[in-house]
């Protein structure tokens, strides 16, 4: 088994081909977009292969130390060109091949017109512990 | 199994333990031991005297782990095999569990998983899993919470007020795992009401058992929200209406106003109304005003302009509205509703996307987005289909 995380991002993916804003999609379609994810989400914890997921607000800053007994820097909010991150999922599955695969259904949620949004995600394997057998 | 039994057992048991000699944190530790192994061999039979089942298993557990912990110091043992004669029963130790497990050098998260713990009766894991959180740290935090306490005796009444914060935060914080953390603060308010007369007390007994009795019409079944005005009142518990209602009149005829029983007497008039449209908004502003009184909170203070916009008007409710500082949460979702009852679609579709952005949780972001989604399709009737 080899954990991935599928990235979703506000902003900073390439463009996805149904990229309407949700608030000019109709509620009904929010509620199919918002039962596609829960669905999904329910599926892969039967399947035994959901870690976690969760969801980032859009705004945050930069912060970093500086120096002893100073409070630390902040910067924010973000700049609008920043990489945005929405959220995550945390899978945990047995190929590579089956983590794209799952991250292509996810990518096919459904947006405006009902039609899948084609969204743009990330997909990153986690770096594991060593093995124990080494030769 | 009556896992409900075995919690309601729980605080009585410890404080047995503490009676004869046992410091808390040791009495915790072994209440907890004995409840995971109620859980683990009751469903095979439970015990004729549950509560003696506990008791003796908690104490064998406490002189187990005490035993390893002298032995370990290399020291001779010094704990007496039979339990030393504790002062008689009667004062309510229970209570006073409360007091120590809401104490206030605790913070918030601490004195919630403690309170969870030692005066619920639930295990750690069933606690981590509730707030979301790996058990080896919930575990931690209520260590690092009895150690915080460990020199505080239990022979001190203390401040109710911070007990019924921590008892508010429970019914507050949602609820996640196998244990239903709302209904779970009921049953600790309640316990808590039973041993102390105190209007608070039984003010946020009611609050939670009004707010409660609509938890089923809150949530449609696709998960979404669906706020009071467009509830299914059909729905309501109405039993747990009338004993919230009931609790709430009898602490208002003690004339101690305080701002559990002021929440609930909004509460009751909001369960009062056969329909959205019979609410008695004039009644509300006036218990808002006491709140604000009482609390002189901004997020009081924007609760009130929502009333105000239903009492007066929503340009009234805009006036309220600014006076008070944008960046309160909520201040957005609720410029968006008030512009919307006056008229002005476009501002408000605008703010509930805005409102939408800021939103703390998903639920209500979702809620919020749908709401621009339905104010801007009233607009521009269907768009033109995406381009692919």
């Amino acid at each position: 088994m080899a954990k991935y995380l599928l990235l979703k991002h506000y902003r900073g993916a390439p463009a996805a081909v149904n990229d309407v804003p949700m608030d000019r999609w109709t509620p009904e379609e929010i509620s199919a977009h918002m039962k596609y994810m829960n669905d999904f989400a329910a599926r892969l914890e039967k399947t035994g292969e959901f870690v976690d997921g969760q969801a980032l607000a859009p705004e945050g800053e930069w912060v970093r130390y500086d120096g002893e007994g100073r409070p630390p820097v902040t910067d924010g909010p973000f700049a609008e060109t920043k990489d945005l991150i929405a959220g995550w999922m945390i899978i945990d599955v047995d190929t590579k091949e089956r983590a794209v695969a799952l991250a292509g259904e996810l990518s096919a949620a459904p947006g405006a017109g009902g039609e899948p949004i084609h969204e743009w995600l990330e997909v990153r394997p986690f770096l594991t512990e060593p093995p124990t057998i080494t030769e | 199994m009556d896992e409900a039994l075995l919690r309601s057992l729980t605080p009585g048991v410890l404080t047995v333990l503490v009676r004869r000699g046992a410091d808390f944190a040791a009495a915790e530790d072994a209440v907890q031991d004995a409840l995971v192994e109620a859980l683990r061999v009751w469903p095979d039979g439970r015990p004729r005297d549950a509560r003696g089942w506990l008791v003796t298993v908690a104490w064998r557990k406490f002189l187990d782990a005490t035993r390893a912990d002298t032995a370990r110091r290399g020291r001779e043992g010094r704990v007496e095999e039979e339990p030393a004669p504790g002062p008689a029963p009667g004062v309510d130790d229970t209570l006073q569990l409360y007091f120590l497990c809401a104490h206030p050098s605790l913070t918030p998260a601490s004195a919630v998983a403690l309170t969870l713990r030692a005066v619920g009766g639930l295990t750690t894991r069933q606690i981590a899993q509730a707030y979301l959180v790996p058990e080896a740290t919930m575990a931690q935090r209520i260590s690092r919470a009895k150690r915080t306490v460990s020199g505080v005796r239990l022979d001190r009444p203390g401040d109710v007020a911070t007990v019924l914060r921590v008892l508010y935060l429970v019914f507050n914080e949602g609820y996640s795992g196998d244990v239903d953390l709302a209904a779970e603060a009921i049953r600790l308010t309640r316990q808590l009401a039973a041993r102390i007369d105190h209007p608070e007390v039984a003010g946020l007994l009611a609050l939670m058992l009004l707010h409660h009795a609509r938890r089923a019409a809150r949530t449609a079944f696709d998960g979404s929200l669906v706020p009071l005005a467009e509830q299914d009142r059909g729905r309501w518990d109405t039993a747990a209406i009338a004993e919230g209602i009931g609790i709430l009149q009898a602490a208002l005829a003690r004339d101690r106003l305080g701002e559990f029983q002021a929440q609930a007497a909004i509460a009751a008039l909001h369960a009062d109304a056969p329909t959205a449209e019979e609410t008695d908004w004039v009644q509300i502003v006036e218990w808002y005003d006491e709140l604000v009184r009482l609390t002189d909170s901004p997020v009081v203070r924007l609760n009130r302009a929502v009333a105000v916009g239903q009492a007066d008007g929503p340009q009234a409710g805009l006036a309220a509205l600014a006076d008070l500082d944008a960046a309160l949460p909520r201040h957005t979702a609720v410029a968006a509703y008030l512009h919307e009852r006056a008229g002005d679609l476009t501002k408000a579709a605008q703010l509930y996307a805005e409102a939408a952005h800021k939103a703390p949780d998903l639920a209500e972001r979702a809620h919020l987005t749908r709401q621009a989604a339905r104010l801007n399709a009233r607009r521009h009737p269907r768009h033109s289909p995406p381009e692919a």
